[in-house]
C-alpha cells in the first residue's frame, strides 16, 4: 500500500489513469478542471493507452464517450455543474442504452446566478437520468468510489457518477491511500461487452426508434437493471474492502448506538458532522450521524434501517427542489419512511447553497432543534433555510 | 474507382423495406454512399431525423452495417468517439479489421442544432466521413424552414403568405464553412449524379483524416413535386447551377460539373410547390433576385478554384 498527499482532484484523475480508459472524452470546467487537465498528462506522458478526445463541449463530450461505449471501448469523463446540465439529454441516452459511461463529478451549483462553489443542485437535477450516484465525503472515498463504480456499471450496464464536493474536497490536499496499478486492473478486470458496434460481424442498429408497442418494455427493463445494482454495488464494495481494508456502505451509520436523534446528510458536511457528534456525544448528548452515499439507486432499506431507530431525524439538503418544500434528500426520505409503523418526525435544513460555509456551530444548532423537536413531539418549521440572511 | 458493375455485386448498405416516401432522394443518396463505402466494413452514426425514423423502426432495420443513433445534433461527436473507441481498441489487438466511419445528418441535423458537434469532431481531426443529406427543410416534422432552406421557399415556419413570400434569408453556406475548417477533403454533390457521388464518397474515405459531403437531397413532400422527378429534379439543381458540384481538398477547389449552357434557374424552382408563389404576378424581381444570386454564387466559385490552382 502506497500513501501519497492528493487533492480530491488529484485523487479522481489517478483512478482514472490506474483504470486505464480506452476512451477519455471531456471538457474542461471549474472546479473539476484539473482532472481533465491531470489526465491530459497522463496521455501526453504515455502513462495511459487512453484516447483523449477534447471535445469541444459537455454535450459532445458525453455524446462522444457514447458512441465510445456503443464501439465496445471502457469509457470515462469529468464534469461539473454547468457541464452535466449540458450533458443532461445524453445522460438519459447513455442510460437507456445500458453503456457503463463513468463521470468523475464535482459538485457546483447550477446557475443563476453564477457561482463556483459546492451545492447538490447539479447531481439531484439529474436524479432521473438512469445514473448510479456516489457522493464522496472525501478524497479518499472518491478514489475508491471511482474503481468500484466502475466495476458496477460494467457489471450492471448502468452509468455511474461519482462525486465531490466542489473546492471542499476538489481542491483540498488529502492524505490518500492507494493501491496498485496491477491490483486496480487485476480488481476491475477486462471489459468485453455482449454487443458492440465494432463487432463488424454481426451488423446491429443502436438505438433505434421504438414506439408504443416496445418502447415500455424496453424502459422497464432498464428499471430491471437498475434494481440489480444494490445487491451487485454491496457484492463488489465488498470484494474492494478485501482488496484495501476499506469498506463504503450504500448508506453509513455514525454513532448512532443508542442516539435518539439524527442528522442524516451527505458528501464533506458528513465529515464534518461526525466531529460534532464526537464532542456532543462526550456531553452524553444521544445523536448519532448517518451518511447518505448512494442516492440512485435509492438504498431503500438501508435507510428505513437507519433512521427508523430515532425519534426525530434533520435532514441536511445541499440542493433544493424549487416545490417549496425543502430538498430532495427530504422529500424523497419521508416518502421511505412512509412504510414504516413508526416513523421518525423528519425535517429539513437547506445549506450551504452556492457553496456558502457550514460551521461546527450550524451543525451543533441542527442537533439542539431536532433533539427539541423529538422532545415535544412538535416540527414549528419543517423546512429551514440555515445560515440565511434575513431568514431567523 | 469503382465501376457500376464491380458496385451492383456488392452488398447493399441500406436494404428496402424501409419507410421513406416513394422518390425519396436522401435514401438513395445513403444506398449509393454505402453501395461506394462498401470495400471495407463500414460502421455508421445517424442524427435524429427522416432517415434514423424511417430506417429504424423496432424491431425492424433496414441497415446491413452497424449503425448507431444517439440523438438529434450529436452524430459527429457520437461517431468521432467510436473512431476513437477503434484507435483504441485496434492499439490494445482487441479489433484488427480497417473500417469507415460515416456519420449521417440532415441538414437540420447538421447545418442548424449539431453544426458545433460537426466542427469540433473536424477540428480534432477524427479520420471520418460527415455526410449531411441536404433537403432544406426539418422535413422529418413537417417541413419547417432550416438555414439550408433556400431564398424565398415556402416550409412550414416561413410561409408564403400574403403579406411576406416564403423565407427571406438566402442559404447557410456550409460546404465553405467546412473548408474553412482545413478538412483533409470536401464536397458537394447530389444523387442525380450518381458517379459523382461515389467518387465523391471513395475519395472522401481514402483522405488521411476528416471529410465531409454535403449532398443535395430533394424531397417528394417537403419540395412538392411528383416522385418519379427527384432524380431530374437533383440534375437540374445542377444544371441551373443551384447547386454546384465541386469539392475541395489540399486547398485547391475544383468544379467538377460546368454546364456549357446552364439553365435558367426557374427550370428548377418551377418543378416545385414550394416557390409555386415567386411565379404569381408581382414576384417577378424575387425570380430575377434568385436568378442574380445564383450566378453571383458561381462567378465566386469559380473565382475560388481559379485562385487556387
Amino acid at each position: 500500500m502506497k500513501v501519497i498527499a492528493k487533492t480530491g482532484n488529484e485523487a479522481m484523475a489517478y483512478a482514472m489513469k490506474q483504470i486505464n480508459p480506452d476512451v477519455v472524452a471531456a471538457y474542461p470546467i471549474t472546479p473539476a478542471t484539473e482532472v481533465v487537465q491531470i489526465f491530459s498528462n497522463y496521455v501526453a506522458d504515455g502513462e495511459v493507452d487512453t484516447e483523449f478526445v477534447a471535445a469541444e463541449s459537455e454535450h459532445s463530450a458525453l455524446s462522444a464517450c457514447v458512441g465510445a461505449s456503443v464501439a465496445g471501448g471502457r469509457v470515462m469523463t469529468s464534469t461539473a455543474s454547468q457541464g452535466l446540465a449540458l450533458m443532461h439529454e445524453i445522460l438519459y441516452i447513455a442510460a437507456g442504452n445500458h453503456l457503463p459511461i463513468v463521470i468523475a463529478l464535482v459538485n457546483r451549483s447550477l446557475s443563476a446566478p453564477i457561482n463556483i462553489h459546492c451545492d447538490h443542485s447539479d447531481t439531484m437535477g439529474s436524479r432521473e437520468a438512469g445514473w448510479m450516484q456516489f457522493y464522496s465525503a472525501n478524497s479518499q472515498e472518491a478514489y475508491d468510489s471511482i474503481i468500484i463504480a466502475l466495476k458496477v456499471a460494467e457489471t450492471c450496464g448502468v452509468p455511474a457518477i461519482v462525486s465531490t464536493d466542489a473546492f471542499i474536497i476538489s481542491h483540498c490536499m488529502d492524505r490518500l491511500e492507494v493501491l496498485e496499478d496491477e491490483e486496480v486492473q487485476k480488481f476491475i478486470g477486462e471489459y468485453n461487452p455482449k454487443y458492440y458496434a465494432l463487432d463488424i460481424g454481426k451488423p446491429k442498429t443502436y438505438g433505434p426508434l421504438d414506439l408504443q408497442d416496445y418502447f415500455f418494455e424496453h424502459k422497464r427493463s432498464q428499471i430491471d437493471a437498475f434494481s440489480k445494482v444494490l445487491g451487485t454495488y454491496n457484492k463488489i464494495a465488498q470484494e474492494y474492502e478485501k482488496l484495501s481494508g476499506r469498506y463504503y456502505p450504500a448508506v453509513e451509520e455514525y454513532r448512532t448506538d443508542g442516539a435518539e436523534v439524527a442528522i442524516f446528510t451527505a458528501g464533506s458536511t458528513a465529515d464534518t458532522a461526525k466531529e460534532v457528534v464526537d464532542d456532543l456525544r462526550e456531553q452524553g448528548r444521544k445523536i448519532g450521524l448517518v451518511r447518505m452515499r448512494m442516492w440512485r439507486p435509492l438504498p431503500i432499506e438501508e435507510i428505513k434501517k437507519a433512521l427508523s431507530k430515532f425519534k426525530a431525524v434533520a435532514v441536511m439538503d445541499r440542493s433544493d427542489t424549487m416545490a417549496d418544500f425543502g430538498g430532495p434528500v427530504f422529500l424523497e426520505t419521508r416518502g421511505i419512511l412512509y412504510d414504516l409503523d413508526k416513523r421518525p418526525i423528519i425535517t429539513d435544513y437547506v445549506y450551504g447553497l452556492g457553496g456558502r460555509n457550514v460551521e461546527i456551530a450550524d451543525i451543533v444548532r441542527v442537533y439542539d432543534e431536532i433533539t427539541e423537536v423529538a422532545k415535544t413531539g412538535k416540527v414549528s418549521k419543517p423546512v429551514t433555510y440555515l445560515g440565511v440572511r434575513g431568514e431567523e | 474507382m469503382a465501376s457500376l458493375k464491380e458496385l451492383a455485386k456488392r452488398q447493399e448498405g441500406l436494404v428496402g423495406g424501409h419507410r421513406a416516401c416513394a422518390g425519396c432522394g436522401a435514401s438513395a443518396a445513403i444506398r449509393q454512399i454505402l453501395l461506394a463505402a462498401g470495400d471495407k466494413p463500414t460502421v455508421c452514426g445517424i442524427c435524429t431525423g427522416c432517415m434514423e425514423v424511417v430506417t429504424t423502426i423496432f424491431p425492424f432495420t433496414a441497415w446491413n452495417v452497424n449503425l448507431v443513433h444517439n440523438a438529434f445534433e450529436n452524430s459527429a461527436a457520437t461517431t468521432s468517439g467510436m473512431e476513437a473507441a477503434y484507435k483504441a481498441l485496434k492499439r490494445n489487438g482487441k479489433i484488427s479489421e480497417d473500417m469507415n466511419f460515416i456519420a449521417f445528418g440532415g441538414d437540420g441535423g447538421t447545418y442548424d442544432i449539431g453544426l458545433q458537434s460537426l466542427s469540433g469532431a473536424i477540428e480534432r481531426g477524427h479520420k471520418m466521413l460527415y455526410v449531411c443529406y441536404d433537403n432544406g427543410a426539418y422535413m422529418n416534422t413537417g417541413y419547417q424552414r432550416s438555414s439550408a432552406t433556400p431564398y424565398t421557399a415556402h416550409t412550414t415556419t416561413s410561409p408564403s403568405g400574403s403579406k411576406i413570400p416564403g423565407k427571406q434569408q438566402k442559404r447557410k453556406d456550409l460546404t465553405e464553412i467546412i473548408v474553412a475548417h482545413n478538412p483533409a477533403y470536401a464536397a458537394q454533390t447530389t444523387p442525380g449524379y450518381y458517379m459523382d457521388l461515389i467518387r465523391k464518397v471513395e475519395k472522401a474515405l481514402a483522405a488521411d483524416g476528416p471529410s465531409f459531403i454535403n449532398v443535395l437531397s430533394p424531397c417528394v413532400p417537403g419540395w412538392g413535386y411528383p416522385p418519379e422527378q427527384s432524380m431530374n429534379i437533383s440534375k437540374l439543381a445542377v444544371e441551373t447551377l443551384f447547386w454546384p458540384l465541386y469539392e475541395w481538398q489540399d486547398g485547391k477547389y475544383k468544379i467538377n460539373v460546368k454546364p456549357r449552357e446552364p439553365k435558367p434557374v426557374t427550370e428548377f424552382l418551377k418543378q416545385q410547390a414550394r416557390f409555386r408563389h415567386i411565379f404569381k404576378p408581382g414576384n417577378e424581381h424575387l425570380v430575377e433576385e434568385i436568378q442574380a444570386y445564383v450566378d453571383k454564387q458561381w462567378e465566386r466559385l469559380l473565382g475560388k478554384e481559379e485562385a487556387s490552382k
